[in-house]
């Protein structure tokens, strides 16, 4: 099984408490977790064991110098990073972790400008939005885009033959979506579309990401609008397609491989493990189209040096080494982060991967690409802004009640939550001075 | 003597001690939170869990649980525990292959259930095989909201009536033989003794097994998410999804206040409905 690579997964939630708390009463013991001598790398990403030793053995082999990779679930790292400045205990130098979750750290001014190493970086060919996106609203370069991935979906060939005449399958819209399913339903007996929305799934992303920017071409502001009364309404007519089995599935790649749904959508890491396997079982696409163009959400994790660092030379030269065209190549075919630099894949790699690649370039590069980031600046409420998305989804699409009064009702959560934590609106809703206001 | 009277005290201590810090504390801790809103303590946090999309279903869902799978559970237990009772060979190793389950995790045993029931599992493999469908069926989704409380009611007594049953068989080990033989003197049938023997003598027992079942019952857990995950929300999952996923402690903490005084109701209930008046103990 493919491990779990987003906050949501639970198991990790609870073994991955394990060696933090571990962790913690060591650095309490020793004083401090790592070697004076080596350089600290703290992550949000690759924690789990499986990618972290990846991390440890295959992808920093060759770095000239020894570094401590120490991975945590991104609550538990910001919670230890927020301990380390506030308790002026510095330990990590390095800092990897979401776009998201570094943004939350810009208040307190945690991480150090690298305007500098981003210029003498620039011949390596980083996505001009994905530099842009890590000066987090800021004047300065706050971290340096290291690796990306994103979701898309996956068709069985199978289910190739039941695309509504004159579709083109990487510029399909959400209303084709449906009649290809209506069609493999026809001809099966069966519901063939899958969506992960399991206890641990990633189903909110799909809202916060495609379906919503889609159609309304906002996320917050646009939540109560006709066009987004629309596009749930169009989902629910889509949702008597897809397999009741959804709001079991966390990974999607499981559902495909067994057979359950043959045209689904899930993060690039979810889907791997069926890539892997049966490359010659499956095509891959972007996610649909609606009104207001294709949504998709990028998922970019970027490397900042801490203010207080240890030692921010090195870890100014580690950076340069994890964003180099051949260390980001390595580290796409060990753990499925693609490369946010301009690297031209190699011809021997993996069919699986090779799929994955193409779908994500055909996300992004798609000429009505929407992008919509991920929540910014929601500290702790991240997780019931995820659950107004969920709800919402409860309420219109499993137990069919009104599409109005449930947005109307759903939207003053929405609010209370932006008032609360007074974060301004992200990406693609337009730039607001204060709390993001539900229109 | 200072030394002898302090003994008593000084064994009880560390127990004492252990209670307090991991069990008083965090009980006190979760109660405070419970009731923390942003700006001093209310009710806040208790009304955004009441009007929740998922309560309601949710204290619905545990109350049919406990309905129906304990009364189910005691009197599997009850059997299973006088079976053994009258079993001259081989007693031990019935007894332990039936208290299997209590050695298996909750969520292994939940999983297990999954792997039995789920579209490419072992029950649609046998159904396919003897023809009684054309494919595999869905039990567990939220289309089938009576076939998957079944399947939780299964696993539920699957994994859980040894426990009742190991309470039981120690009681019946506490009653006399001489009472069942007196009855049978006087010609009482098996059955007329099982009911007005037997039983009213196990009573103390019984209480102690519905206590622990009960209370057990309502913080069903593991299972419930393998099985169900969230087409069946129960209020353990509940507080679960809010502290995890919704991030939210406070609504979590509300929803374990809430377990913990249905749970205590639910034990002053059996305390009073089934005293045995101390005369009567065995």
């Amino acid at each position: 099984m493919q491990p779990i690579r987003t906050s949501r997964g639970f198991s990790r939630r609870i073994w991955g408490a394990a060696p933090a708390l571990a962790l913690a009463v060591l650095a309490g013991l020793a004083g401090r977790p790592a070697q004076a001598a080596d350089l600290a790398f703290s992550s949000g990403a690759l924690a789990p064991i499986e990618e972290a030793q990846k991390m440890r053995t295959v992808i920093l082999k060759d770095y000239p110098g020894k570094v401590e990779f120490l991975p945590d679930q991104p609550p538990a790292l910001l919670t230890r990073v927020r301990a380390e400045l506030e308790g002026n205990a510095h330990v990590s130098s390095v800092l990897g972790a979401n776009h998201g979750d570094l943004a939350t750290l810009v208040p307190s001014g945690a991480l150090l400008p690298l305007d500098d190493l981003a210029a003498a970086l620039a011949s390596r060919g980083f996505a001009p939005d994905l530099l842009k996106m890590g000066r987090l609203g800021t004047e300065h370069q706050l971290y340096i885009p290291w690796m990306q991935a994103t979701y898309f979906m996956v068709a069985n060939k199978k289910a190739l033959p039941y695309l509504p005449a004159g579709a083109d399958i990487n510029a399909l819209t959400y209303d084709q979506l449906r009649q290809w399913g209506e069609a493999m339903q026809k001809a099966t007996g069966k519901r063939m579309v899958g969506f992960p929305a399991g206890p641990t799934g990633l189903m909110h992303r799909f809202f916060e990401g495609f379906l919503l920017p889609s159609y309304t071409g906002g996320v917050v502001t646009t939540f109560k609008s006709a066009e987004a009364e629309r596009g749930w309404s169009e989902f629910a007519a889509l949702w008597k397609t897809v397999t009741p089995n959804s709001t079991s599935i966390n990974f999607m790649q499981e559902a495909l491989l067994n057979g359950d749904v043959w045209v689904g959508f899930d993060h690039v890491a979810r889907l791997l493990g069926a890539l892997e396997k049966q490359p010659g079982d499956f095509v891959t696409f972007p996610a649909p189209a609606g009104p207001k163009g294709r949504g998709w959400m990028p998922v970019v994790v970027g490397l900042s040096v801490l203010k207080g660092a240890p030692d921010a030379e090195g870890a100014r030269k580690l950076i340069g080494y994890l964003t180099q065209p051949s260390t980001a190549l390595v580290t796409a075919r060990e753990v499925g982060f693609f490369p946010t630099v301009n690297a031209p894949l190699p011809p021997d790699l993996s069919p699986g991967l090779k799929l994955a690649v193409s779908a994500i370039a055909a996300t992004g590069g798609a000429k009505d690409a929407v992008g919509a980031l991920l929540p910014i600046g929601l500290g702790a409420k991240g997780g019931e802004f995820d659950k107004v998305f969920l709800d919402t989804f409860q309420r219109i699409v499993i137990r069919g009640e009104p599409v109005r009064a449930t947005l109307d009702r759903q939207g003053e959560a929405l609010q209370r939550i932006m008032n609360e934590t007074n974060a301004p609106c992200w990406q693609p809703d337009p730039v607001s001075t204060g709390a993001c206001q539900v229109k | 003597m200072m030394r002898g009277r302090a003994l008593p005290y000084l064994l009880v201590a560390p127990a004492f001690v252990f209670l307090a810090v991991l069990f008083c504390v965090p009980l006190v801790q979760t109660i405070a939170l419970a009731f923390q809103t942003g700006t001093g303590f209310g009710l806040g946090n208790f009304v955004q869990m009441a009007e929740d999309l998922n309560f309601n279903d949710a204290v619905v869902n545990t109350f049919r649980l406990v309905g129906v799978a304990v009364p189910l559970q005691m009197l599997a237990a009850l059997g299973m525990a006088v079976m053994l009772g009258h079993l001259r060979a081989g007693r031990d190793l019935v007894l332990w292959i039936w208290t299997i389950p209590l050695g298996l995790s909750d969520l292994a045993a939940g999983l297990v259930w999954l792997a039995l029931l789920n579209d490419q599992g072992y029950l649609n493999t046998v159904l396919f095989h003897l023809g009684i469908i054309n494919g595999p069926e869905s039990w567990l989704t939220y289309e089938t909201p009576m076939a998957l409380f079944a399947a939780i009611v299964i696993a539920e007594i699957w994994r859980s009536t040894a426990i009742v049953m190991v309470v039981l068989v120690a009681g019946l080990q506490l009653v006399p033989k001489e009472y069942a033989e007196a009855a049978s003197v006087f010609g009482a049938s098996p059955w007329k003794i099982f009911l007005r023997v037997t039983l009213p003598l196990l009573k103390p027992s019984i209480q102690s097994a519905l206590i622990l079942r009960t209370v057990l019952a309502f913080e069903a857990f593991a299972v419930v998410l393998a099985i169900g995950g969230r087409n069946f929300p129960v209020l353990v999952s509940e507080a679960y999804t809010w502290q995890h996923f919704n991030q939210a402690p406070a609504i979590a903490a509300a929803y374990a206040v809430v377990v913990m005084g249905i749970s205590l109701a639910a034990t002053v209930v059996y305390l009073r409905v089934l005293r045995t008046p101390a005369a009567q103990r065995a």
